[in-house]
């Protein structure tokens, strides 16, 4: 069977994609700074659905190590999934470097260093899937969260450039744009229910968008028109707006 | 940020901090950040246990740790639910020892109410069956405990609505089978007597339950359908069944999306329902064999049918009387069915023996009743736990939402150790709408 590669495996998005594969019988490698806290998703899923399921340290702003990572995990995943990301408050991030060095090397530097790893191996073999967890919030800079959403800007744009550059190499790369989703991260927001996706409803889209090779996807639908709208807001208009 | 909860009768509801987790270390965190909490799993009892203004919720919290498909020995984290259990150990040819009237609860909410099922007679509660656990008590230790290790907080967190602390891990023996099926025979009864008499007379099966209609007086008063059960061998199969006896059925979905109004279940309405349910079966007896699900959770096939009973929620009355007080079951059948305070689904069992500490069970007659919220029903509630305690009867925790804190004490022999045990573990951090009604935390 297939193995899926998780990295960043510990959010609640990343354990609902890898109950997803594990339900359709995927082999799982979790990748994880602690994948001490992972021993028992492991036991759980090889109970639940009696897959391999393997741990693998992986630290993504550590980028001196992604080499070696890849080259530990055997087999070679089918497909990648990068989940991980990191957000802080803006105000803090804006006059903290330390922050905002960390918003930028584990949402931008670190996915794209791990990836273009594993981007070679797949050109080379002329096959595989990437999967890139970017942001709504990468598709225009707001002022609540724009250092955040500039680094996701940065990891859309490159997963776009992987995928055409890797179309010829039969390659897939998938972009996903969650909206709000119900996770330990947001539970003290006050959250719109209409807009706001379960972890499980992320993980049955991404599952759907590797297996349809779907390029971009929003996980609820109407995130596509909201974004669409949000995108064609005159500057002029959209920098005197509070959303 | 707050949002509205409530247990399965949709009364009362609350205004609640709900907090989510998945590992141990993420619920250290809530308990030692919070001055008040109550660990709360999927909602299913039917009152205000779990229910409070910081509860930490265990869904998340969901791992299976273990099963071992030789021994029949499962060991997992306090939220799994005992749908998820059911698909992992049917195929490999176990069951659950005990299993309540739906499987949408976590495991967590079985200990903390030892749940019984309709094998209580023969079986006991789900307890029984739980070897060791591990809990998160108010100091944010984690205690190992069982009948050996720590045997007090063993003894006071079955059946004690958690207020020991956090459940986090549970190992449990099961029950093997060799077929998903059940063995069912069905038995109509025209009477109070003969339902008695039933239940004596078939006390061997291992499953058994009744239905009974609590609305009708004078000629048929206690008529009722006896529900009796058995897993299936191989050979009790037809040969469509038999090409896969271990099968999971997959997942029917109905579903209630909203809330019907309560003027809609009235006595006339409740009386027809049990008039059409009561001469459905044409036959004195029926015997057949039939999938686990509809036998265990025919209600499980109709998600949120609790919306039945309007917006003002509904409280589930569950009482037991020693065995010898059939006079007294009779006598509050007749108040309830002369008050008439209509009851779509009321379920009557004989308990077998129980030495349980602080749980529910004890050798008898146990009647469970909807009632839907209104203006005069708590007061003739009271009446009827008059009624049940005199008789030396007591009220299920997890369905209660109104008892008397001096029912509690009067209708639980072990009260006050299990107080005492719990002011151990807890001096106030684990708390509940239902334990600070019952005065059981401070």
């Amino acid at each position: 069977m297939a193995t899926v590669l998780i990295l960043g495996a510990t959010s609640d998005i990343a354990s609902a994609i890898a109950g997803k594969f594990a339900s359709k019988g995927y082999d799982l490698q979790l990748a994880a700074r602690r994948t001490e806290e992972l021993d028992n998703t492991r036991k759980d899923i090889q109970i639940r659905y009696n897959n391999q399921c393997d741990l693998y340290p992986f630290d993504a702003v550590n980028l001196d190590t992604h080499r070696a990572f890849y080259n530990s995990l055997s087999p070679k995943p089918d497909i990648a999934i990068a989940v991980f990301g990191y957000m802080a408050d803006n105000v803090k991030t804006v006059v903290d470097p330390d922050i905002l060095l960390n918003t930028m090397q584990v949402n931008y530097t670190g996915a794209v260093s791990v990836l273009n790893i594993i981007s070679r191996d797949y050109l080379q073999k002329r096959s595989g899937t990437i999967v890139g967890i970017s942001s709504v919030a990468g598709e225009r800079g707001r002022a609540k969260n724009y250092i955040y959403g500039s680094a996701k800007a940065g990891l859309t744009a490159y997963l776009s450039g992987l995928r055409n550059e890797l179309y010829d190499f039969n390659v897939h790369v998938c972009t996903v744009l969650p909206g709000f989703v119900y996770t330990k991260m947001t539970e003290e927001m006050p959250l719109p229910a209409a807009l706001t996706a379960h972890p499980e409803e992320v993980a049955d889209a991404v599952y759907n968008a590797v297996v349809k090779k779907k390029n971009v996807i929003y996980v609820k639908w109407f995130w596509k028109w909201i974004m669409m709208i949000i995108r064609n807001i005159p500057e002029g208009m959209f920098k005197k707006m509070k959303i | 940020m707050k949002t509205s909860i409530a247990n399965w009768g949709n009364y009362p509801v609350l205004q609640a901090n709900e907090k989510k987790f998945s590992s141990v270390r993420e619920l250290t965190l809530h308990v030692r950040g919070n001055d008040q909490l109550i660990a709360r799993g999927n909602g299913r009892s039917y009152g205000d246990a779990s229910l409070a203004e910081v509860v930490c919720t265990t869904l998340k919290f969901n791992k299976f740790l273990s099963f071992d498909k030789t021994l029949g020995i499962l060991e997992c984290e306090a939220g799994l639910m005992l749908d998820k259990i059911l698909e992992v150990i049917i195929p490999a040819g176990w069951f659950l020892p005990v299993t309540p009237g739906t499987k949408f609860i976590t495991v967590g909410g079985a200990v903390a109410s030892d749940v019984h099922g309709k094998n209580h007679h023969v079986d006991g509660c789900f307890c029984k069956y739980v070897s060791e656990m591990d809990v998160l008590t108010a100091s944010g230790e984690v205690f190992t405990t069982s009948r050996e290790i720590n045997p007090d907080l063993f003894k006071a967190t079955v059946g004690g609505m958690g207020l020991t602390g956090v459940i986090t891990r549970v190992q449990f023996h099961l029950k093997p089978i060799t077929t998903a099926y059940i063995k069912q025979k069905k038995i109509k009864a025209s009477g109070i007597e003969e339902i008695i008499s039933l239940f004596e007379q078939y006390n061997q099966y291992t499953y058994s339950v009744a239905w009974i209609d609590c609305l009708k007086g004078g000629k048929g008063f206690g008529r009722s359908i006896l529900m009796l059960g058995e897993h299936a061998q191989p050979g009790d199969l037809n040969d469509i069944q038999r090409k896969a006896p271990l099968k999971v059925p997959s997942p029917r979905k109905l579903n209630l999306p909203f809330f019907l109004p309560s003027f809609l279940l009235n006595n006339l309405t409740v009386s027809l329902f049990n008039f059409f349910f009561y001469h459905k079966m044409t036959k004195k007896v029926v015997d057949n064999v039939i999938p686990y699900e509809p036998f265990f959770y025919p209600l499980d096939a109709v998600t949120n049918w609790n919306r039945g009973y309007g917006k003002n929620g509904f409280v589930q009355y569950q009482f037991v009387i020693p065995l010898e007080r059939k006079d007294g079951l009779i006598a509050l059948l007749e108040k309830i069915s002369k008050d008439g305070h209509a009851s779509f689904l009321a379920v009557l069992k004989v308990f077998g023996e129980d030495n349980s500490f602080i749980s529910f069970p004890m050798k008898g007659f146990t009647l469970a009743m909807d009632f839907p919220v209104h203006d005069k029903l708590f007061s003739f509630l009271d009446e009827l736990d008059e009624m049940v305690i005199a008789m030396g009867g007591r009220i299920y925790l997890s369905k209660d939402a109104r008892m008397k804190p001096s029912s509690f004490i009067r209708g639980y022999a072990n009260a006050d150790e299990f107080l005492e045990i719990v002011k151990k573990y807890n001096p106030g951090k684990f708390n509940s709408l239902l334990s600070q009604r019952l005065e059981l935390t401070s």
